[in-house]
Protein backbone atom coordinates (compact mmCIF):
# COMPACT_ATOMS: atom_id res chain seq x y z
CA UNK A 1 0.00 0.00 0.00
CA UNK A 2 1.35 3.09 -1.17
CA UNK A 3 0.46 6.51 1.04
CA UNK A 4 1.15 10.15 0.51
CA UNK A 5 1.51 10.56 4.93
CA UNK A 6 1.15 7.57 7.19
CA UNK A 7 0.91 8.81 10.68
CA UNK A 8 2.12 6.79 13.98
CA UNK A 9 -0.01 7.18 16.45
CA UNK A 10 -3.92 7.86 16.42
CA UNK A 11 -3.78 9.62 19.89
CA UNK A 12 -3.83 13.94 20.28
CA UNK A 13 -1.00 14.43 18.22
CA UNK A 14 -1.86 11.97 15.26
CA UNK A 15 -5.64 12.83 15.25
CA UNK A 16 -4.63 16.78 14.71
CA UNK A 17 -1.99 15.57 12.49
CA UNK A 18 -4.28 13.99 10.06
CA UNK A 19 -6.80 16.90 10.67
CA UNK A 20 -3.87 19.77 9.65
CA UNK A 21 -2.87 17.97 6.56
CA UNK A 22 -6.37 16.94 5.52
CA UNK A 23 -6.94 20.52 5.51
CA UNK A 24 -3.80 21.04 3.93
CA UNK A 25 -5.31 19.45 0.51
CA UNK A 26 -3.31 15.88 1.85
CA UNK A 27 -6.09 13.06 0.35
CA UNK A 28 -4.14 9.74 1.02
CA UNK A 29 -3.72 9.50 4.95
CA UNK A 30 -3.65 6.56 6.70
CA UNK A 31 -3.44 6.60 10.89
CA UNK A 32 -2.13 3.49 12.22
CA UNK A 33 -3.01 3.17 15.72
CA UNK A 34 -2.04 -0.21 18.16
CA UNK A 35 -4.99 0.41 20.44
CA UNK A 36 -8.47 -1.02 19.77
CA UNK A 37 -9.99 2.43 19.39
CA UNK A 38 -8.49 6.41 18.24
CA UNK A 39 -8.06 8.93 21.23
CA UNK A 40 -5.35 7.21 22.87
CA UNK A 41 -4.51 8.47 26.62
CA UNK A 42 -6.99 10.92 26.46
CA UNK A 43 -9.76 8.14 26.69
CA UNK A 44 -8.62 7.14 30.18
CA UNK A 45 -8.33 10.65 31.06
CA UNK A 46 -11.35 11.59 32.13
CA UNK A 47 -10.74 14.56 34.21
CA UNK A 48 -11.49 17.72 32.91
CA UNK A 49 -9.50 20.86 32.35
CA UNK A 50 -8.69 19.91 28.70
CA UNK A 51 -9.58 22.33 25.47
CA UNK A 52 -9.02 25.67 26.97
CA UNK A 53 -6.68 27.31 24.67
CA UNK A 54 -8.30 24.93 21.93
CA UNK A 55 -11.82 25.24 22.24
CA UNK A 56 -11.88 27.61 24.44
CA UNK A 57 -14.29 25.78 26.99
CA UNK A 58 -13.45 23.00 29.47
CA UNK A 59 -13.56 19.31 28.22
CA UNK A 60 -12.94 16.03 29.50
CA UNK A 61 -10.24 13.84 27.93
CA UNK A 62 -12.67 11.43 25.97
CA UNK A 63 -14.67 14.76 25.03
CA UNK A 64 -11.60 16.53 24.04
CA UNK A 65 -10.36 12.94 21.74
CA UNK A 66 -14.21 12.80 20.67
CA UNK A 67 -14.48 16.03 18.82
CA UNK A 68 -11.23 15.18 16.81
CA UNK A 69 -12.64 11.78 16.07
CA UNK A 70 -15.85 13.48 14.80
CA UNK A 71 -13.82 15.68 12.91
CA UNK A 72 -11.97 13.07 11.14
CA UNK A 73 -15.11 10.94 10.38
CA UNK A 74 -15.96 14.02 7.71
CA UNK A 75 -12.09 12.86 5.79
CA UNK A 76 -11.16 9.81 4.35
CA UNK A 77 -8.40 9.57 6.35
CA UNK A 78 -7.84 5.91 6.68
CA UNK A 79 -7.48 4.06 10.17
CA UNK A 80 -6.32 0.99 11.07
CA UNK A 81 -6.56 0.20 14.53
CA UNK A 82 -5.34 -2.92 16.63
CA UNK A 83 -2.12 -2.37 14.32
CA UNK A 84 1.23 -1.77 15.73
CA UNK A 85 4.40 -0.58 13.98
CA UNK A 86 7.13 -2.39 13.89
CA UNK A 87 9.89 -0.79 12.22
CA UNK A 88 10.41 2.38 10.34
CA UNK A 89 13.03 2.61 7.48
CA UNK A 90 14.81 5.34 6.09
CA UNK A 91 13.06 5.27 2.68
CA UNK A 92 9.84 5.73 5.08
CA UNK A 93 8.44 2.33 5.06
CA UNK A 94 6.07 1.54 8.08
CA UNK A 95 5.99 -1.98 8.51
CA UNK A 96 3.14 -2.85 10.44
CA UNK A 97 1.33 -6.06 11.88
CA UNK A 98 -2.04 -6.61 12.68
CA UNK A 99 -4.76 -9.44 13.52
CA UNK A 100 -6.85 -8.36 10.12
CA UNK A 101 -4.32 -8.01 8.00
CA UNK A 102 -0.97 -9.47 8.93
CA UNK A 103 2.39 -8.27 8.29
CA UNK A 104 1.99 -5.37 5.86
CA UNK A 105 4.38 -2.32 4.31
CA UNK A 106 3.29 1.12 4.28
CA UNK A 107 4.84 3.07 1.57
CA UNK A 108 4.65 6.50 2.79
CA UNK A 109 5.51 10.10 0.66
CA UNK A 110 6.01 11.47 4.78
CA UNK A 111 5.58 10.16 7.92
CA UNK A 112 4.58 11.75 10.95
CA UNK A 113 5.73 10.59 14.27
CA UNK A 114 2.92 10.60 16.89
CA UNK A 115 3.65 7.65 19.38
CA UNK A 116 3.33 9.66 22.35
CA UNK A 117 5.29 9.14 26.02
CA UNK A 118 5.52 6.47 28.35
CA UNK A 119 5.97 6.44 32.68
CA UNK A 120 8.71 5.55 34.46
CA UNK A 121 8.43 2.28 36.37
CA UNK A 122 9.68 0.74 39.42
CA UNK A 123 12.92 -0.91 37.91
CA UNK A 124 13.37 2.64 36.76
CA UNK A 125 13.67 4.53 39.92
CA UNK A 126 15.09 1.26 41.47
CA UNK A 127 13.00 1.42 44.64
CA UNK A 128 14.22 -0.80 47.45
CA UNK A 129 12.45 -3.85 48.95
CA UNK A 130 10.40 -6.79 48.09
CA UNK A 131 8.41 -7.07 45.02
CA UNK A 132 4.61 -7.76 45.87
CA UNK A 133 1.84 -6.80 44.03
CA UNK A 134 0.16 -3.29 44.18
CA UNK A 135 2.18 -1.38 43.21
CA UNK A 136 1.16 0.58 39.79
CA UNK A 137 2.40 3.28 37.20
CA UNK A 138 -0.40 6.05 38.03
CA UNK A 139 -1.54 5.73 34.19
CA UNK A 140 -1.86 1.75 34.34
CA UNK A 141 -4.44 2.45 37.59
CA UNK A 142 -5.87 4.60 35.43
CA UNK A 143 -6.71 2.75 32.73
CA UNK A 144 -7.39 -0.13 34.74
CA UNK A 145 -10.00 2.26 36.89
CA UNK A 146 -11.26 4.25 33.95
CA UNK A 147 -11.70 1.99 31.51
CA UNK A 148 -11.91 -1.38 32.78
CA UNK A 149 -13.39 -0.75 36.05
CA UNK A 150 -11.19 -2.34 38.37
CA UNK A 151 -10.20 -0.49 41.88
CA UNK A 152 -6.70 -1.18 42.37
CA UNK A 153 -6.48 -1.03 46.08
CA UNK A 154 -7.92 0.70 49.29
CA UNK A 155 -4.93 2.56 51.41
CA UNK A 156 -2.51 4.19 49.02
CA UNK A 157 0.71 6.45 48.89
CA UNK A 158 1.73 7.96 46.05
CA UNK A 159 5.03 8.37 44.67
CA UNK A 160 5.95 11.71 42.66
CA UNK A 161 3.86 14.41 42.29
CA UNK A 162 3.60 14.56 38.67
CA UNK A 163 -0.04 15.42 37.16
CA UNK A 164 -0.87 11.95 36.50
CA UNK A 165 -0.41 10.90 40.08
CA UNK A 166 -2.36 14.06 41.49
CA UNK A 167 -5.37 13.41 39.39
CA UNK A 168 -5.57 9.80 40.71
CA UNK A 169 -5.04 10.72 44.32
CA UNK A 170 -8.26 12.38 43.74
CA UNK A 171 -9.97 9.81 42.00
CA UNK A 172 -8.97 7.16 44.13
CA UNK A 173 -10.57 8.99 46.99
CA UNK A 174 -13.55 9.81 44.92
CA UNK A 175 -14.00 5.90 44.25
CA UNK A 176 -13.29 5.20 48.30
CA UNK A 177 -9.84 4.50 48.58
CA UNK A 178 -7.99 6.30 51.35
CA UNK A 179 -4.26 8.27 50.04
CA UNK A 180 -2.12 8.83 52.62
CA UNK A 181 0.53 10.65 51.02
CA UNK A 182 2.08 12.00 47.99
CA UNK A 183 5.59 12.01 48.21
CA UNK A 184 7.59 13.74 46.15
CA UNK A 185 11.47 14.14 46.01
CA UNK A 186 12.21 17.37 44.89
CA UNK A 187 11.14 20.43 47.18
CA UNK A 188 8.76 21.39 44.36
CA UNK A 189 5.85 19.51 42.85
CA UNK A 190 6.30 18.28 39.49
CA UNK A 191 2.98 18.87 38.26
CA UNK A 192 0.48 22.02 37.59
CA UNK A 193 -0.27 24.02 40.92
CA UNK A 194 -4.03 23.96 39.98
CA UNK A 195 -3.74 20.07 40.49
CA UNK A 196 -2.12 20.47 43.92
CA UNK A 197 -5.05 22.73 44.90
CA UNK A 198 -7.84 20.69 43.33
CA UNK A 199 -6.70 17.54 44.05
CA UNK A 200 -4.57 17.03 47.41
CA UNK A 201 -6.05 19.94 48.91
CA UNK A 202 -9.18 19.72 48.58
CA UNK A 203 -9.49 16.40 49.86
CA UNK A 204 -6.84 17.03 52.99
CA UNK A 205 -4.06 14.97 51.27
CA UNK A 206 -0.58 15.74 52.68
CA UNK A 207 2.13 16.29 50.12
CA UNK A 208 5.64 15.61 51.21
CA UNK A 209 8.17 17.86 49.24
CA UNK A 210 11.83 16.44 49.52
CA UNK A 211 10.71 13.30 50.50
CA UNK A 212 11.08 9.80 48.42
CA UNK A 213 10.13 5.88 49.59
CA UNK A 214 12.95 4.03 50.77
CA UNK A 215 11.42 1.00 50.99
CA UNK A 216 8.40 -1.02 50.24
CA UNK A 217 6.97 -3.55 51.97
CA UNK A 218 4.59 -6.83 52.09
CA UNK A 219 4.62 -10.56 50.84
CA UNK A 220 1.76 -11.25 48.80
CA UNK A 221 0.70 -7.91 48.51
CA UNK A 222 2.19 -3.94 49.94
CA UNK A 223 1.85 -4.01 53.42
CA UNK A 224 3.97 -1.09 54.29
CA UNK A 225 5.98 1.67 52.44
CA UNK A 226 8.75 3.46 54.33
CA UNK A 227 9.46 7.16 53.58
CA UNK A 228 12.46 9.31 54.73
CA UNK A 229 13.27 13.23 54.04
CA UNK A 230 16.31 13.74 51.53
CA UNK A 231 18.89 16.29 51.14
CA UNK A 232 20.24 18.66 48.86
CA UNK A 233 21.98 15.61 47.21
CA UNK A 234 18.28 13.46 47.11
CA UNK A 235 19.73 10.95 49.51
CA UNK A 236 17.35 9.80 52.21
CA UNK A 237 18.39 11.46 55.41
CA UNK A 238 18.98 8.77 58.20
CA UNK A 239 16.96 9.19 61.46
CA UNK A 240 13.36 10.97 59.04
CA UNK A 241 12.11 7.79 58.48
CA UNK A 242 7.99 7.37 59.21
CA UNK A 243 5.83 4.40 57.80
CA UNK A 244 2.75 4.22 56.39
CA UNK A 245 0.59 1.00 56.15
CA UNK A 246 -1.00 0.58 52.95
CA UNK A 247 -1.92 -1.92 49.98
CA UNK A 248 -1.10 0.29 46.95
CA UNK A 249 1.86 2.14 45.63
CA UNK A 250 1.18 4.86 42.70
CA UNK A 251 4.24 6.50 40.93
CA UNK A 252 4.11 9.29 39.22
CA UNK A 253 7.73 9.65 38.45
CA UNK A 254 7.86 11.08 35.08
CA UNK A 255 7.41 10.09 30.96
CA UNK A 256 10.08 9.18 28.47
CA UNK A 257 8.92 9.91 24.98
CA UNK A 258 8.46 6.45 23.05
CA UNK A 259 11.43 6.56 20.76
CA UNK A 260 12.42 3.07 19.70
CA UNK A 261 11.28 3.45 16.05
CA UNK A 262 12.37 6.39 15.78
CA UNK A 263 16.12 5.51 17.04
CA UNK A 264 15.55 2.15 14.44
CA UNK A 265 15.17 4.64 11.55
CA UNK A 266 18.40 6.46 12.57
CA UNK A 267 16.87 9.56 13.23
CA UNK A 268 19.24 12.15 15.50
CA UNK A 269 18.17 12.65 19.19
CA UNK A 270 18.08 15.21 21.63
CA UNK A 271 19.09 13.22 25.01
CA UNK A 272 18.01 16.38 26.70
CA UNK A 273 14.14 15.92 25.57
CA UNK A 274 14.34 12.18 24.42
CA UNK A 275 12.82 13.02 21.68
CA UNK A 276 14.07 13.70 18.01
CA UNK A 277 16.09 16.71 16.99
CA UNK A 278 13.23 18.82 15.00
CA UNK A 279 13.38 22.22 13.05
CA UNK A 280 11.08 24.79 12.79
CA UNK A 281 8.41 22.56 10.92
CA UNK A 282 8.82 19.68 13.05
CA UNK A 283 10.98 17.93 10.67
CA UNK A 284 13.36 15.26 12.51
CA UNK A 285 16.82 14.60 10.57
CA UNK A 286 15.10 12.48 8.24
CA UNK A 287 13.71 14.67 5.44
CA UNK A 288 10.11 13.98 5.17
CA UNK A 289 9.48 12.48 8.29
CA UNK A 290 8.05 14.66 11.40
CA UNK A 291 7.27 14.42 15.04
CA UNK A 292 4.83 16.36 17.13
CA UNK A 293 3.56 15.62 20.76
CA UNK A 294 5.23 13.60 23.44
CA UNK A 295 6.99 11.54 21.32
CA UNK A 296 9.08 15.08 20.92
CA UNK A 297 9.44 16.49 24.42
CA UNK A 298 6.54 15.86 27.55
CA UNK A 299 3.96 18.24 27.66
CA UNK A 300 1.51 19.71 29.86
CA UNK A 301 -1.23 20.99 27.78
CA UNK A 302 -3.10 18.51 25.01
CA UNK A 303 -3.81 21.87 23.73
CA UNK A 304 -0.15 22.56 22.70
CA UNK A 305 0.04 18.72 21.36
CA UNK A 306 -2.56 19.69 18.89
CA UNK A 307 -0.83 22.90 17.68
CA UNK A 308 2.31 21.40 17.23
CA UNK A 309 0.75 18.17 15.46
CA UNK A 310 -1.05 20.68 13.06
CA UNK A 311 1.66 22.00 12.62
CA UNK A 312 3.64 18.82 11.55
CA UNK A 313 0.74 17.46 9.79
CA UNK A 314 0.43 20.74 7.35
CA UNK A 315 3.99 20.26 6.82
CA UNK A 316 4.04 16.80 5.69
CA UNK A 317 1.07 17.96 3.77
CA UNK A 318 2.62 20.21 1.69
CA UNK A 319 5.96 18.24 1.27
CA UNK A 320 6.88 21.54 -1.39
CA UNK A 321 7.11 22.99 1.94
CA UNK A 322 9.64 21.15 3.05
CA UNK A 323 12.82 23.28 2.68
CA UNK A 324 15.51 21.78 0.97
CA UNK A 325 18.77 21.12 3.23
CA UNK A 326 20.53 23.67 1.66
CA UNK A 327 20.42 27.02 3.05
CA UNK A 328 21.40 28.38 6.44
CA UNK A 329 20.57 26.73 9.85
CA UNK A 330 19.92 28.81 12.84
CA UNK A 331 20.83 26.31 15.95
CA UNK A 332 19.08 26.73 19.36
CA UNK A 333 21.05 26.72 22.66
CA UNK A 334 19.51 26.24 26.17
CA UNK A 335 22.21 28.36 28.87
CA UNK A 336 21.41 28.76 32.54
CA UNK A 337 18.02 27.39 34.12
CA UNK A 338 16.63 26.48 30.97
CA UNK A 339 16.42 22.47 30.06
CA UNK A 340 16.05 22.12 26.17
CA UNK A 341 14.57 23.89 23.61
CA UNK A 342 11.82 22.36 20.37
CA UNK A 343 12.40 23.38 17.69
CA UNK A 344 16.49 22.92 18.33
CA UNK A 345 17.08 23.94 14.64
CA UNK A 346 15.54 26.69 12.39
CA UNK A 347 15.41 26.70 8.41
CA UNK A 348 16.27 30.35 8.21
CA UNK A 349 15.19 30.40 4.32
CA UNK A 350 11.79 29.17 6.01
CA UNK A 351 8.37 30.58 5.28
CA UNK A 352 7.54 31.95 8.98
CA UNK A 353 7.38 35.30 10.45
CA UNK A 354 7.48 34.12 14.03
CA UNK A 355 8.98 31.49 15.99
CA UNK A 356 7.48 29.54 18.62
CA UNK A 357 10.42 27.74 21.00
CA UNK A 358 8.98 25.64 23.90
CA UNK A 359 11.25 24.73 26.86
CA UNK A 360 11.23 24.04 30.59
CA UNK A 361 13.14 25.48 33.15
CA UNK A 362 15.38 23.31 35.45
CA UNK A 363 14.47 25.48 39.06
CA UNK A 364 11.00 27.20 40.68
CA UNK A 365 12.17 30.84 40.12
CA UNK A 366 9.97 33.96 40.94
CA UNK A 367 9.98 37.38 38.89
CA UNK A 368 12.56 36.32 35.96
CA UNK A 369 13.64 37.81 32.72
CA UNK A 370 13.90 34.97 29.24
CA UNK A 371 16.73 35.83 27.29
CA UNK A 372 17.36 35.55 23.83
CA UNK A 373 21.39 36.25 22.78
CA UNK A 374 23.16 35.31 19.84
CA UNK A 375 26.72 33.62 20.25
CA UNK A 376 28.46 37.21 20.63
CA UNK A 377 26.18 38.04 23.66
CA UNK A 378 23.89 40.25 21.45
CA UNK A 379 19.96 40.62 22.88
CA UNK A 380 17.55 39.14 20.06
CA UNK A 381 14.53 39.19 22.71
CA UNK A 382 13.69 39.59 26.16
CA UNK A 383 10.04 38.00 27.36
CA UNK A 384 9.51 38.91 31.48
CA UNK A 385 7.62 36.07 33.63
CA UNK A 386 6.02 36.57 36.79
CA UNK A 387 7.51 33.33 37.89
CA UNK A 388 8.53 29.84 36.65
CA UNK A 389 8.27 26.46 37.50
CA UNK A 390 9.73 23.22 35.73
CA UNK A 391 6.19 21.39 36.03
CA UNK A 392 4.79 24.23 33.46
CA UNK A 393 6.41 24.84 29.86
CA UNK A 394 7.31 27.85 28.90
CA UNK A 395 6.38 29.21 25.20
CA UNK A 396 8.33 32.31 23.49
CA UNK A 397 7.34 33.97 20.31
CA UNK A 398 10.49 35.52 18.17
CA UNK A 399 9.72 37.28 15.34
CA UNK A 400 12.37 36.14 11.83
CA UNK A 401 13.28 39.79 11.94
CA UNK A 402 14.76 39.26 15.48
CA UNK A 403 16.43 36.11 14.36
CA UNK A 404 17.71 36.84 11.48
CA UNK A 405 20.09 39.73 13.35
CA UNK A 406 21.63 36.57 14.95
CA UNK A 407 25.10 35.76 14.71
CA UNK A 408 26.05 32.18 15.07
CA UNK A 409 23.20 29.91 17.39
CA UNK A 410 20.91 31.95 19.50
CA UNK A 411 20.98 30.62 23.23
CA UNK A 412 17.91 30.90 25.05
CA UNK A 413 18.15 31.62 28.98
CA UNK A 414 16.31 32.04 32.11
CA UNK A 415 17.78 34.93 34.89
CA UNK A 416 15.96 36.05 38.17
CA UNK A 417 15.37 39.55 38.93
CA UNK A 418 17.25 41.24 41.38
CA UNK A 419 14.98 41.84 43.69
CA UNK A 420 15.77 45.40 45.53
CA UNK A 421 12.90 46.46 48.29
CA UNK A 422 10.86 43.08 48.33
CA UNK A 423 11.11 41.31 51.23
CA UNK B 1 -7.38 39.22 52.85
CA UNK B 2 -6.82 35.36 51.55
CA UNK B 3 -4.39 34.06 49.55
CA UNK B 4 -5.61 31.66 46.48
CA UNK B 5 -4.58 29.61 43.79
CA UNK B 6 -7.05 30.05 40.84
CA UNK B 7 -7.64 26.24 39.38
CA UNK B 8 -10.00 27.67 37.02
CA UNK B 9 -7.09 27.10 33.81
CA UNK B 10 -3.30 25.88 33.96
CA UNK B 11 -2.46 29.21 34.49
CA UNK B 12 -2.81 29.24 38.35
CA UNK B 13 -3.03 33.23 38.86
CA UNK B 14 -2.05 34.16 42.63
CA UNK B 15 -5.43 35.73 43.50
CA UNK B 16 -5.69 37.68 46.31
CA UNK B 17 -9.14 37.79 47.98
CA UNK B 18 -10.27 40.57 50.42
CA UNK B 19 -13.35 39.59 52.83
CA UNK B 20 -13.61 43.25 53.68
CA UNK B 21 -14.32 44.65 50.05
CA UNK B 22 -16.83 42.41 49.42
CA UNK B 23 -14.90 39.54 48.58
CA UNK B 24 -12.67 41.84 45.70
CA UNK B 25 -10.09 39.63 43.61
CA UNK B 26 -6.51 40.92 42.43
CA UNK B 27 -4.20 38.91 41.37
CA UNK B 28 -6.17 37.42 38.54
CA UNK B 29 -5.56 37.60 34.58
CA UNK B 30 -8.96 37.01 33.37
CA UNK B 31 -12.89 37.38 34.74
CA UNK B 32 -13.61 33.94 35.30
CA UNK B 33 -10.39 34.06 38.28
CA UNK B 34 -12.29 36.78 39.84
CA UNK B 35 -15.46 34.55 39.72
CA UNK B 36 -13.28 31.68 41.11
CA UNK B 37 -12.06 33.54 43.76
CA UNK B 38 -15.05 35.09 45.12
CA UNK B 39 -16.78 31.63 44.84
CA UNK B 40 -14.09 29.73 46.57
CA UNK B 41 -14.95 32.24 49.57
CA UNK B 42 -18.86 32.20 49.58
CA UNK B 43 -19.66 28.81 48.61
CA UNK B 44 -16.30 26.60 46.47
CA UNK B 45 -17.94 24.71 43.64
CA UNK B 46 -16.02 22.29 41.51
CA UNK B 47 -16.78 19.77 38.30
CA UNK B 48 -17.22 16.35 39.29
CA UNK B 49 -15.92 13.41 36.77
CA UNK B 50 -16.04 10.08 36.94
CA UNK B 51 -17.50 6.67 35.69
CA UNK B 52 -21.04 4.57 35.34
CA UNK B 53 -21.48 0.95 34.49
CA UNK B 54 -22.41 0.72 30.83
CA UNK B 55 -24.17 -2.80 29.20
CA UNK B 56 -23.53 -3.48 25.63
CA UNK B 57 -20.26 -1.48 25.03
CA UNK B 58 -17.06 -2.29 24.02
CA UNK B 59 -16.04 -1.10 27.20
CA UNK B 60 -17.28 -1.72 30.92
CA UNK B 61 -17.56 2.42 31.83
CA UNK B 62 -18.51 5.09 30.59
CA UNK B 63 -16.92 8.49 32.00
CA UNK B 64 -19.46 11.22 32.90
CA UNK B 65 -19.06 14.70 34.36
CA UNK B 66 -21.46 17.21 35.94
CA UNK B 67 -22.35 19.95 33.25
CA UNK B 68 -21.85 22.82 35.71
CA UNK B 69 -19.95 22.97 38.60
CA UNK B 70 -21.52 21.41 41.45
CA UNK B 71 -21.31 22.44 45.83
CA UNK B 72 -18.21 21.11 46.64
CA UNK B 73 -19.91 19.58 50.17
CA UNK B 74 -22.08 17.72 47.16
CA UNK B 75 -18.94 15.64 45.79
CA UNK B 76 -18.97 12.69 47.44
CA UNK B 77 -23.23 12.67 47.57
CA UNK B 78 -22.64 12.72 43.81
CA UNK B 79 -20.31 9.75 43.60
CA UNK B 80 -22.82 7.72 45.40
CA UNK B 81 -25.45 8.49 43.04
CA UNK B 82 -22.42 7.34 40.47
CA UNK B 83 -21.96 4.35 41.53
CA UNK B 84 -25.69 3.19 41.76
CA UNK B 85 -26.62 4.29 38.13
CA UNK B 86 -26.58 1.65 35.31
CA UNK B 87 -27.09 3.01 31.74
CA UNK B 88 -27.63 0.51 28.40
CA UNK B 89 -25.90 1.57 25.23
CA UNK B 90 -26.13 3.81 22.98
CA UNK B 91 -25.21 6.52 25.14
CA UNK B 92 -24.16 9.60 22.69
CA UNK B 93 -21.57 12.37 23.72
CA UNK B 94 -23.44 15.29 26.07
CA UNK B 95 -26.80 12.46 26.94
CA UNK B 96 -28.14 13.66 30.05
CA UNK B 97 -28.06 10.72 32.61
CA UNK B 98 -29.09 12.25 35.75
CA UNK B 99 -31.07 15.23 35.92
CA UNK B 100 -30.99 18.58 38.71
CA UNK B 101 -28.57 16.33 40.69
CA UNK B 102 -29.80 17.16 44.38
CA UNK B 103 -31.96 20.67 43.51
CA UNK B 104 -28.77 22.02 42.34
CA UNK B 105 -29.68 22.45 38.32
CA UNK B 106 -26.57 20.55 37.80
CA UNK B 107 -26.93 17.90 35.27
CA UNK B 108 -24.94 14.38 34.90
CA UNK B 109 -24.36 14.06 31.04
CA UNK B 110 -21.92 11.17 29.38
CA UNK B 111 -18.43 12.37 27.89
CA UNK B 112 -18.18 9.53 25.06
CA UNK B 113 -20.64 8.22 22.63
CA UNK B 114 -20.49 4.37 23.08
Amino acid sequence: MKYDLVIIGGGPAGLSAANAAWEDGCRSICIVERDRELGGILNQCIHNGFGLHYFKEELTGPEYAGRFIEMLKSTDVEVRIDTMVLEITEQKEVHVISAANGYEVLEAGAVVLAMGCRERTRGAIAIPGTRPAGVFTAGTAQRYLNIEGYMVGKKVVILGSGDIGLIMARRMTLEGAEVLACVEVMPYSGGLTRNIVQCLNDFNIPLYLSHTITDIRGKDRVEQVEVAEVGPDRRPIPGTEMTFDCDTVLLSVGLIPENELSRSAGITMDPRTNGPVVYENMETSIPGVFACGNVLHVHDLVDFVTAEAAKAGKAAASLAGTVSEEGPVLELKNGPVVGYTVPQQVHMHADFKVLEVFFRVRAVLGACHIYVRDEEGNQIATFSRERVAPGEMETIKIPKVLLAKAKGAVTVSVEEDQEESKE
Amino acid sequence: MKHLICITCPKGCHLQVDENKDYAVTGNNCPRGAEYGRNELLHPVRVLTSTVRITGAAIPRLPVKTDKPLPKERMFDCMELINGLLVQSPVQVGQVLAEDLFGTGVNLVACKTL
